[in-house]
């Protein structure tokens, strides 16, 4: 399995494959939860939501990475306390790099999310109402199920992100091999040295057979959610 | 089960102003398109919040606007079947019909005997999407009976079937009526359905409840008339099958005479109703003979009403029951129809609109909506 991929570059595989799951696993909630708010919510400071979830995607990810550093960082505010109230140091650490993948992903989350939230009739949730379901119980037995292979879409496109991001993550965590150094990182360190060409190549094979797998995987999901709430 | 209904709001365009009372059986809003029927029951569900008033049923107060009372959907216990099925896609049709069992923590969570009622024993693990728009009605309705409720809200439920599929339902919905005792609101613009199931009418016009009573009344009130629509004013009157006649005739007694009708498939001494629309009654001061229409019933008239159009809507009295007839008005001055005068009523099509059978649905669908000519050859 490992013989074809040199040591250094199974490390960064695995070290982007942990950092992606857990951007995507802990992102998850906010994002259904902002997907919600942006597809159903009726207040104030939506337009500002939508703005703040959004902005990953079209800022320069090093600008976003030089935020995340200015705040994160041991200095930063919010580094300072969450180092001092529980020891906990993001930059220059996978963590970090986790954090700066899940901003990053964050908007194509939510998108994908918030498409299937908005396909779902409303009227079938007045409809379970009239049953008897309270609305916690409509959400979870209406909307949730009908939503799911969006949120699950909206997943596998924040993990392909994840595994791709760069900009970001060298800003805010560096480029530290077993550390920080992730598959984008790392083909940017082998075309520095001489003869690095090679391992650079099976790290590209590598991420696009993982992109390309992830945007197939949630092709069929979203066609999967149409076809359910149409009922076709 | 009595539903009081007291409710304003206001819709955009017009104010919504509504009072009436839907007593035990089955009620039906009837209205034209855009009279505020449906903002009227989804206020009652709760889907819809009035601006003010008060809903209360069987003593249970549902929403007060002073009180600030407003019970949430969920609470209501209310059974809704809505014009378009809204079944869950995601959920098969026992999933569907034991829904609210699973996720209300009410209602019956074995579909056994509501679906034999509705005839959809055969359907409960099917997927929904294979369903016709009958089936997937009746499915609906009997979601909504799983649920418990205590009365019945039916939208319009046969509006978006064609002809064939609400004759394949309406009888459904009279064995509802007969073996459930359920109340129900039923809200409709469909004079043939109003013909066959309602206990009482209350006539929307405008958002506001303009007449209420027994449907003999309310059909025959020539007042009412141009809320009705002229096309579907007539009378219902309940009959008797007297006899069933070898050419191929049913005879039926009403109360003012006897009415002849292609056969009809009820039993001798089955009670039906009779529907007979005003514009197919023809008046004669004269019993008339060598004609071919075989209906004529004496009758004496009791109110005529000019309309700013050439036509006439004249009430009759026919033994106990009344009768509605549309004619010009020259006709009616060359007749010299005037209150108290007697005539004789001919009706060119008699339907019958229900029977009250006992034993209920026979052989699935009893074809009991049939139009038939008197005039036959």
């Amino acid at each position: 399995m490992t013989d074809w991929l040199a040591p250094e570059e199974w490390q960064a595989v695995a070290l982007s494959l942990k950092v992606s799951f857990w951007a995507t696993l802990a992102s998850l909630p906010l994002g259904l939860f902002c997907a919600l708010a942006l597809a159903r919510g009726r207040f104030i400071g939506r337009d500002v939501l939508n703005w703040l979830v959004h902005l990953p995607l079209v800022m320069p990810p090093v600008v976003t990475g030089y935020l995340l550093l200015l705040s994160f960082g041991r200095r930063g505010p919010v580094g300072a306390f969450l180092y001092d109230a529980f020891g906990i140091t993001l930059a220059f650490r996978w963590t970090g790099a986790a954090l700066a993948a899940a901003i990053m992903a964050f908007p194509l989350m939510v998108r994908a999310m918030r498409l299937a939230i908005e396909a779902v009739d409303p009227k079938l949730e007045e409809a379970a109402a009239t049953l008897g379901a309270s609305r916690t119980r409509v959400f979870t037995t209406v909307t949730l199920p009908l939503v799911m292979p969006g949120v699950i879409a909206g997943a596998v496109l924040a993990f392909a992100k994840a595994m791709g991001e760069f900009g970001a993550t060298i800003t805010f965590v560096s480029n530290i091999p077993g550390q920080t150094r992730t598959v984008p990182s790392a083909i940017y360190a082998f075309l520095q040295v001489p003869g690095g060409e090679a391992s650079a190549l099976r790290l590209v094979a590598v991420s696009v057979s993982i992109a390309i797998a992830a945007l197939i995987l949630a092709e069929w999901l979203s066609r999967r959610v149409a076809r359910r709430i149409s009922g076709g | 089960m009595t539903l009081d209904v007291h409710i304003r709001r206001d819709l955009g365009g017009f104010d919504l102003t509504t009072e009436f009372e839907a007593p035990e059986g089955v009620t039906v809003l009837f209205g034209r398109s855009g009279s505020g029927k449906t903002s009227i029951v989804k206020s009652i569900a709760g889907l819809l919040r009035p601006h003010a008033g008060r809903i209360v049923l069987n003593g249970r107060v549902l929403f007060d606007g002073e009180a600030r009372v407003n019970l949430p959907v969920h609470e209501r216990r209310f059974g809704y079947v809505f014009q378009d099925s809204r079944l869950f896609p995601h959920l098969n049709v026992r999933e569907n019909m034991c829904y609210a069992a699973r996720a209300g923590r009410r209602g019956a969570s074995d579909p056994g005997s509501v679906a034999e009622l509705l005839g959809i024993s055969h359907l409960l693990n099917r997927r929904i999407q294979s369903l016709s728009g009958g089936e997937a009605q009746r499915v609906a309705i009997g979601r909504a009976l799983l649920s418990g409720p205590d009365m019945l809200l039916m939208d319009e439920p046969l509006a978006s079937l064609d002809g064939a599929r609400k004759a394949e339902i309406l009888p459904y919905l009279e064995t509802l009526r007969r073996e459930t005792g359920l109340s129900i609101l039923y809200v409709t613009h469909n004079m043939a359905e109003v013909a066959r199931l309602a206990t009482h009418i209350v006539l929307i016009e405008a958002g506001r409840a303009v007449r209420s009573g027994a449907p003999d009344a309310v059909l025959t009130d020539p007042d009412m008339v141009r809320a009705l629509g002229i096309r579907d004013a007539g009378a219902v009157l309940p009959a008797r099958v007297a006899a069933q006649h070898e050419d191929g005739l049913s005879e039926l007694q009403v109360s003012g005479g006897t009415l002849f009708l292609p056969s009809i498939a009820a039993p001798v001494g089955a009670q039906v109703r009779v529907r007979i629309l005003a514009q197919d009654v023809m008046l004669a001061r004269e019993r008339p003979d060598a004609l071919s229409a075989l209906n004529i019933l004496p009758v004496r008239i009791t109110a005529v009403r000019r309309g700013v159009g050439p036509g006439v809507i004249v009430q009759m009295q026919a033994g106990s029951d009344r009768l509605l007839a549309r004619i010009t008005r020259r006709s009616a001055d060359a007749l010299g129809v005037t209150e108290g005068a007697e005539c004789f009523a001919v009706m060119k099509s008699v339907a019958v609109s229900q029977t009250d059978i006992a034993t209920g649905v026979q052989n699935g669908a009893p074809a009991q909506d049939v139009q038939s000519g008197s005039g036959l050859p």
